[in-house]
């Protein structure tokens, strides 16, 4: 409930940012680079348990509430759909209509990059919330005094 | 090293994490077991051309490995001793060689490792980049050519983990007595 000890929340202060930024740019280049929405969002998913580890659920918890993780999962999911029904203003069901085939650059995928941060936000969402209510469980289980 | 003896290595080592996570007394040391083989598993992926499958791969055996030892492993799990039955064993070891022979006579049909026929992805890989715009194929078949399925395959993620949030929500269940 209180978090490690202060070594671990010096390094995790440091570090955090970092990963939280490979994450980011896992999802955002997986149609460049090796990665994409999933493996994106699972280092994120990650990033955001090293902080609950590390600093304890209740400093966590007045930045991240434990609905969010639901309301983002939600919210990916509904992205993903709804950048598959974007398919339609090209004729069909997931037709890449922003494809600009032949430049490596951040666009050129098409639809492909807002899947992948769709993915992406699903992924970390719900493995996160995964973990928060194991989290919240074990506490109710065990007493308040861990967790 | 060349990568065949590389791989049976691995494999080797895999196949012994495993028993291992079966056999173990401990909870804490089987997980980690698991982890292990599934660290091989992801090097195995790299060493086969797949740095996709090598990331994700090891990326979910980390989260794994965090909250199966955060959540589940308790202080309060006790190992029950069980007598080993004869019978069982014996009927196991059997069964192990016939799936062997029957599956060295099955392997021996297929194509060389590492050679595949590829007839149906082929046009995928030589055409994903020229209409996707998508340098790494992988991404192009899943989201462009294949995006059907991906969008099966969340949806199954997403059923899944709004059934655990359902199990393992706090609001509306009863108030435990005992401990």
């Amino acid at each position: 409930m209180r978090g490690m000890t202060p070594i671990v929340k010096t390094v995790t202060s440091l570090v955090s940012a970092f990963i939280l930024l490979y994450g980011i740019y896992i999802v955002l280049y997986g149609h460049l680079t090796p990665g994409g929405g999933f493996a994106g969002g699972v280092i994120l998913a990650c990033c955001f348990i090293l902080l609950v580890l590390a600093f304890g659920r209740v400093f966590v918890g007045d930045v991240i509430s434990e609905r969010s993780p639901y309301v983002w999962d939600c919210v990916g999911a509904l992205a993903f759909l709804a950048v598959a029904l974007l398919g339609y203003y090209g004729g069909t069901f997931f037709h890449n209509v922003l494809a600009q085939p032949g430049n490596y650059r951040l666009l050129s995928g098409g639809t492909i990059l807002p899947c992948n941060i769709a993915i992406g936000i699903k992924v970390a969402a719900c493995l996160f919330g995964v973990f928060v209510v194991l989290s919240v469980f074990r506490a109710r289980r065990h007493g308040p005094s861990e967790g | 090293m060349d990568v065949m003896t590389m791989l049976y290595f691995l494999i080797s080592f895999m196949i012994v994490a495993a028993v291992i996570a079966v056999e173990a007394r401990d909870l804490l040391s089987a997980v980690l077991s698991v982890s292990a083989a599934g660290a091989g598993l992801s090097i195995v992926f790299l060493l086969l051309g797949a740095p996709d499958l090598a990331i994700t791969q090891v990326v979910v055996e980390v989260l794994c490995l965090v909250i199966l030892i955060r959540a589940v492993v308790t202080r309060k799990d006790v190992t029950v001793e069980l007598r080993s039955n004869t019978f069982a064993v014996a009927a196991g070891l059997i069964f192990c060689a016939l799936l062997c022979v029957v599956c060295l006579s099955a392997f021996s049909g297929l194509v060389p490792f590492g050679a595949p026929r590829m007839t149906m992805s082929n046009p995928y890989l030589l055409e994903s980049f020229a209409r996707t715009g998508a340098a790494n194929a992988v991404m192009g078949v899943l989201l462009d050519f294949r995006a059907y399925d991906t969008l099966g395959e969340a949806t199954v993620i997403f059923a899944s983990i709004i059934g655990a949030y359902v199990l393992l929500r706090h609001v509306g269940r009863k108030p435990e007595t005992g401990h």
